[in-house]
């Protein structure tokens, strides 16, 4: 059942929101078609079903914030701000990618809108959200760091060193737990004792609640508050992001531990499709509205491949760069 | 902190200690993080003081969480601040591996260029304390085969007190190895040394006969072996890598030239070593001006073992190495 849309919901709100994760679900079903046609290689996530948490959580943040996503961040990216076509030029490996094709589709960087990247390896991008939190507070500044994770990194080590150091030394981490109830093939009632994740937080002292991660609204109404929160010194917090991914865990998955019936169960709570359903409900949105933002989003997309197809490749005899840091040109 | 004009008889930890002084009072992003280095002083007490110096915002005490505070220190880094993260033994880094190798050396790379990682991480490395397979290892050979770290192993006085500065003016994810046998050994601090160079290697010992190629901990053995050599008239140059990544070539293979011999002298395990890959190195580069066979010098391949006699035997010690010298001489 969805439900209606909260009061104080304007149309130029609900349309914005809305265009966003249009963007991302345009961007990664074109992806798909990508990867089909070799164009994209190596693994490729995608988050369909997901781009309510990317978009909520974005809206919440502000330029100043730092964020360190997974290796399932193209929707991150976008709702960040970054260019479409850098990201897409990124996944093709070419030399205008945002990390010059080094990083590829797990690995997304941008010092511009201080986006510290895709990190591949679970649970490994928390220790460095806690330094960046503390480099916030050491250094007097005001922005705050937001970390995002699955819950399949619960089960690492650096997920509970990462929280209780965040909490002893309180500084202003937003722990963002995307649970979309599958660590790669394996169900979160598989691999935890205690499947609901945002209690483990509360046993560091760290404040946790749940949020409906289908629910763009509720996930940005909820990060918005512990922003502030977090931004008044309270310390860290924890959101646990209920939600799921619509495909595959990567491109070479052939989904043997769900069934069917369970995706199309949660296909129909989708996040673009409840908010369209309420904002038409609301009678601030109409079907050409939609058409529209669906157009302009595949014209953005197909924007960013040219720009990606017309990119050149990094020069073999810039190989071995960026190991080291190299002077500024 | 001043030169005194005079030499200074000081320890090694002491020289160390006042690296760390002069970097915080150098620059108000230093600061120093890790197990104990606080209100215990240091496990080796390389940082007894500090924390009433410069107050727990700067010396921090972490949990025992390696993983956590080094990562953190790689995100404070990133953040703008210049950390020393201390790691009590290299043994303990191995929690931290995944940081090191996954993040820190490669956030560069992966970023083309947009974030680097001014870091720097020390720990002691080596046996000879009796210490036992959890607390003994030399795995600064590993962390030197890992692009996008330097590695640095301070084997003077001089190096103790001048190498952190360079450290932490370097941008990249940099490595401190200090060998724990050293932490006790006296020495005279050059007056007014603040910084040394983190580049090149360093001839400790000229000689015209053969070469020995060594760093921290053995560099004393290889000096104490030389002395032994020059009294029936073998006159050995000792060479101090000072840096294990990137390996200074051009000094070794100047020296190598011109003794035409060479044996390396590493507390790591052989198979796989640093030794292995400075041997190699001299046959690329310098094979056709060898008259021997380059021998090597390494610990025995087995876990360090805790008694005495089985540990010295175990690692190398001057006269294992003035053995190895004589049979290339013979």
């Amino acid at each position: 059942m969805i439900s209606v849309l909260p009061a104080g919901v304007t149309r130029e709100r609900g349309l914005q929101l809305l265009r966003e994760m249009l963007r991302i679900r345009c961007f990664e079903d074109r992806c798909v078609q990508l990867y089909g046609e070799q164009k994209i290689r190596g693994f490729l996530h995608l988050c369909n079903g997901e781009e309510g948490v990317a978009v909520g959580v974005m809206q919440a943040l502000e330029p100043r914030d730092a964020i360190v996503s997974t290796y399932r961040e193209h929707g991150h990216a976008i709702a960040r701000g970054m260019t479409m076509g850098v990201i897409m030029a990124e996944l093709f490996g070419k030399r205008t990618g945002a990390s010059h094709g080094r990083g590829g589709s797990m690995h997304i960087f941008d010092a511009a809108t201080r986006f510290y990247g895709g990190n591949a390896i679970v649970a490994g991008g928390l220790p460095l959200a806690v330094g960046l939190a503390l480099a916030e507070k050491l250094q007097h500044r005001t922005g705050i760091a937001a970390c995002f994770f699955g819950e399949g990194a619960v089960a690492e080590g650096e997920f509970h060193e990462s929280l209780n150091l965040a909490a002893l030394w309180r500084l202003p981490v937003l722990f963002l737990c995307e649970n979309n109830l599958y660590a790669m093939g394996t169900a979160l009632t598989l691999s935890e004792s205690e499947t609901e994740i945002h209690v483990k937080a509360r046993s560091y002292r760290v404040d946790a609640m749940p949020v409906d991660g289908m629910d763009v609204l509720a996930v940005g109404e909820v990060t918005r508050a512990a922003v502030t929160r977090i931004r008044g010194g309270e310390g860290p917090m924890l959101l646990e992001l209920r939600t799921y991914r619509f495909r595959a865990h990567s491109m070479f998955d052939a989904q043997l531990y769900r069934d069917k019936a369970e995706v199309e169960a949660w296909q129909k709570k989708g996040p673009i499709i409840t908010l369209t359903t309420r904002l038409k409900a609301a009678g601030l949105m109409t079907e050409d509205d939609y058409q529209r933002l669906e157009r302009e989003a595949r014209a953005e997309v197909e924007a960013a491949v040219t720009f990606a197809e017309q990119s050149e490749w990094e020069p073999v005899g810039d190989l071995e760069r960026y190991v080291y840091a190299e002077p500024a040109r | 902190m001043k030169a005194t004009g005079t030499p200074n008889r000081i320890t090694y930890r002491e020289a160390a200690r006042q690296a760390i002084r002069s970097a915080l009072h150098a620059d108000p992003r230093v600061f120093l993080m890790g197990e104990d280095v606080g209100r215990y002083g240091g496990c080796f007490a390389v940082t007894k003081g500090l924390l009433d110096e410069f107050g727990p915002d700067r010396i921090r005490d972490t949990p025992l969480s390696e993983a956590a505070f080094v990562g953190a220190g790689i995100g404070a880094a990133l953040g703008g601040l210049r950390p020393i993260v201390e790691i009590m033994t290299v043994n303990f880094s191995l929690l931290a591996l995944d940081q090191i190798l996954n993040n820190a050396a490669t956030l560069c790379h992966m970023s083309g260029g947009q974030f680097n990682v001014p870091l720097v991480i020390r720990m002691a490395t080596g046996a000879g304390r009796q210490l036992a397979a959890q607390h003994s290892h030399s795995l600064e050979g590993w962390y030197a085969h890992i692009p996008g770290l330097r590695i640095l192993a301070p084997a003077t006085i001089d190096d103790a007190r001048g190498m952190l500065a360079g450290a932490l003016s370097s941008p990249d994810p940099t490595l401190v190895f200090e060998q724990i046998s050293l932490y006790n050994m006296e020495g005279d601090l050059t007056p007014g040394i603040e910084r040394v160079d983190i580049e090149r290697a360093a001839v400790r010992r000229p000689g015209r006969d053969i070469t020995l190629i060594t760093y921290g901990g053995s560099l004393h053995k290889c000096l104490s072996a030389a002395e032994a050599l020059a009294a029936t008239g073998t006159e050995v140059e000792v060479i101090d890598l000072r840096i294990l990544r990137p390996l200074d070539d051009e000094t070794v293979m100047g020296s190598v030239r011109r003794t035409r011999r060479a044996v390396i002298v590493d507390e790591g395990w052989r198979s796989g070593s640093l030794a292995a890959e400075i041997g190699m190195r001299i046959v690329e580069q310098a094979f056709f001006d060898l008259d021997a066979p380059i021998a090597r010098v390494c610990a025995a391949e087995v876990p360090l073992p805790y008694p005495h006699h089985l540990e010295e035997a175990a690692l190398p010690d001057p006269a294992r190495i003035v053995s190895a010298v004589r049979g290339l001489l013979a």
